[in-house]
């Protein structure tokens, strides 16, 4: 299955599952989402279980907070992540903290989704990869599947925690990878990342869309002679520090493979772990393979921002020759 | 016109036209007998007695703030016909999402001075308000608790509970987006939320004036087809009226209310603030004069009902809330791991070696001793 399908089937097993749970958002209801990502569900669990909200991303989230202290376990959807800036209140001041400012009286068990991620030539706002911005924030988990399997896996995962989680979507391959995979339920760790494939040279780190496209410079590394071990980091925070010390250990180089602004970024945090688990193996200055610190530009120009397979094998080349 | 959906007695209230709901006048006399809440003596008399509490309550934590012995408070001196109301009203089951200046309303779900003063004191533990059963934590960030209470009154309504929500901002919050986000979300999923804004003129320094055109606050209510009420909230039984109809309302499966409760805020916005910046002591002594436990005191005068001797309660609080402080005072216990447990249900491997990288710098500190 896709990965929209896969969500589609976790959302589905935990509604059949759990009567607490509800699924909302803009256009999540009768349209089933601008990417039918919630395709059919209120057919099946009715408009009081799957429901189109008015048009207020601040309202949907904290509407959220509100039914998850009082019984419900609310997963919203925010349409597109340059979205979910009118939540970020919500997010910052009040999901994250709610359960530290109750000690522990309020769980808030809620999971905010939404599509990430440039490449599909969008309009402004449809492009951004906003993870560091909830990373930051204290209090919550943040997560992106690269695969359908994942995707799946890591959402009832999600829907299952007592913790706020961003559950991030990379749009790009919403629909671009297909998967068997299992329509009994399962879960998956929120916490680990995957060695997608082991390698001896250089680590590269990525997740959610721009994993495809580094296993795509690997091919190139490969021809190349140059041996890569791929992680695929699925957690954002937290961030899974002993599986990229272990294998930066092992090979000694970092390349940090992801689509945001590079300052400040997950790219930035991997340099870190980088220098604090593995300063005595370094063989190159650890990278970073990121969107530049501007605007994600409009279709014309974002074949400049956006990070081929080339620009990855030429900085895995790089950091290899150092 | 959305007041017909008002029970009879309110319909005549509109705030398209700035009607105020008022039972009582200044000086005590019922002015609109038909309004009079039917409430026996008793009653009268306690409500008395937990508005003077709040008030000592309050002027008892500024003086410790002022001692140095508490950090920033926020006093609700003047507004404390609308908490009374609001507190006789809610019950057990009923929820609280507060703002920052609803004491008298806290005091009534379960919420003990010792527990507020531990809050004020710099503890969380007194916030979490863990014994008033639901009851949401103070929110000092403006307007965002609207939300809450909306989110929980979907709650309530999708599990077809018999309880309401009462939640409370002030009238600078009413400028901020999430104010009338909540009230359009209530609306479309009419919800059963009371929701007030205490109207106390001021937010911080800025006057109601600078923050709306509107010309009154509860008129907003009209955009969202909601019903809305202006009270006059330094009037007790005004207060009590409008939140027992507004509950009933919101109870029988009618939606949400929107209760303005027009009062004035006596004392500083905190603790670190000065009124004499922005407001002329003339018009605080005016509304001195329509202080909600005078008006009451000359209501219960008139009808003889007045028994009370305040100096001896006055005493007699003061006793026990000055025993409260002690005892929140002498809790100075504060753990590392309190401001780790409660981040996560389940705490990340970073926090837990952020945690582990600070006990190690105590132990070198403690050995360098």
């Amino acid at each position: 299955m896709t990965m929209v399908k896969a969500i589609n089937n976790a959302l589905d097993i935990k509604l059949n599952e759990d009567k607490s749970i509800v699924v909302y958002g803009e256009d999540v209801g009768v349209e089933g989402g601008v990417f039918r990502v919630t395709e059919g569900l209120q057919k099946k669990y009715g408009v009081e279980r799957v429901f189109d909200s008015p048009l207020a991303e601040s309202g949907i989230v904290g509407t959220a907070l509100g039914m998850a202290v009082s019984g419900l376990r609310p997963i919203v959807e925010l349409q597109f992540d340059g979205f979910t800036y009118p939540a970020f209140n919500q997010i910052a001041s009040n999901v994250s903290r709610m359960q530290n400012r109750s000690r522990g009286k309020f769980t808030v068990p809620m999971v905010i989704r939404f599509p990430y991620g440039g490449g599909v030539n969008a309009l402004e706002h449809h492009s951004d990869s906003p993870e560091s911005l909830f990373a930051h924030l204290p209090g919550l988990k943040v997560v992106v599947p690269s695969t359908p399997y994942d995707a799946k896996g890591m959402l009832i995962s999600a829907i299952e925690s007592e913790d706020p989680i961003i559950f991030m979507e990379p749009k790009r391959i919403y629909r671009a990878i297909k998967q068997e995979v299992s329509e009994e339920k399962f879960t998956l760790p929120l916490s680990k990342a995957k060695i997608v494939k082991e390698g001896s040279d250089v680590t590269v780190v990525a997740f959610g869309a721009m994993v495809r496209e580094c296993q795509k410079a690997i091919e190139i590394a490969n021809e190349a002679g140059i041996s890569v071990e791929l992680i695929d980091l699925r957690s954002i925070y937290p961030i899974d520090r002993e599986t990229v010390g272990r294998s930066i250990r092992k090979t000694g180089r970092l390349v940090a493979v992801a689509e945001a602004h590079e300052s400040f970024s997950i790219g930035s945090e991997l340099v870190t772990i980088a220098n604090e688990e593995a300063f005595l193996s370094l063989e190159s200055p650890p990278r970073r393979v990121m969107g530049y610190d501007t605007v994600v530009p409009l279709a014309q120009g974002e074949k400049y921002y956006i990070i081929s397979p080339e620009r990855i094998f030429y900085e895995i080349e790089k950091s290899f020759r150092y | 016109m959305i007041q017909k959906d008002l029970p009879e007695v309110l319909r005549d209230f509109n705030p398209l036209e700035d009607k105020v709901l008022r039972v009582i006048d200044n000086d005590g006399h019922v002015v609109n007998k038909k309004m009079m809440p039917s409430l026996d003596d008793e009653t009268i008399i306690d409500a008395y007695k937990k508005m003077l509490y709040e008030r000592v309550a309050d002027e008892m934590a500024i003086s410790y703030q002022r001692q140095g012995r508490m950090y920033t408070y926020t006093p609700n001196l003047g507004q404390e016909a609308i908490h009374i109301a609001a507190g006789l009203n809610i019950r057990e089951q009923d929820w609280l999402v507060p703002a920052f200046r609803e004491m008298g309303v806290l005091l009534a779900k379960g919420v003990t001075m010792k527990e507020m003063f531990l809050f004020y004191l710099g503890n969380e533990h007194g916030g979490s308000f863990k014994n008033a059963n639901n009851t949401l934590p103070i929110a000092i960030s403006i307007g965002t608790q609207f939300h809450h209470a909306t989110g929980i009154g979907y709650s309530i309504k999708q599990q077809k509970k018999n309880e309401a929500v009462y939640t409370f901002i002030g009238d600078g919050g009413t400028s901020e987006g999430d104010f009338s986000e909540s009230l359009n979300f209530a609306g479309v999923w009419q919800v059963p939320v009371i929701f007030t804004i205490q109207n106390n003129q001021y937010a911080i320094s800025v006057p109601v004036e600078s923050q709306t055109k509107s010309i009154n606050l509860a008129v907003k209510s009209v955009a969202f087809g909601i019903p809305g009420i202006k009270v006059d909230g330094n009037d007790f039984f005004a207060m009590y009226l409008a939140y027992k109809l507004a509950a009933e309302h919101a109870l029988s499966g009618k939606g949400p209310v929107l209760i303005e409760a027009f009062t004035y805020r006596l004392g500083a916005h905190t603790t670190s603030d000065d009124p004499s910046k922005y407001r002329k002591k003339e018009e605080e002594e005016e509304w001195a004069l329509v202080d909600p436990l005078l008006r009451l005191e000359k209501y219960m005068r008139s009808n003889n009902i007045w028994n009370l001797d305040v100096e001896a309660l006055r005493e007699e609080y003061k006793k026990e809330i000055d025993a409260q402080f002690v005892d929140a005072e002498k809790n100075k216990a504060y753990p590392i791991d309190d401001i780790f447990n409660y981040m996560y249900s389940d705490m990340p491997q970073e926090l837990l070696r952020q945690k582990a990288e600070y006990e190690q710098f105590l132990s070198w500190k403690e050995n360098k001793k």
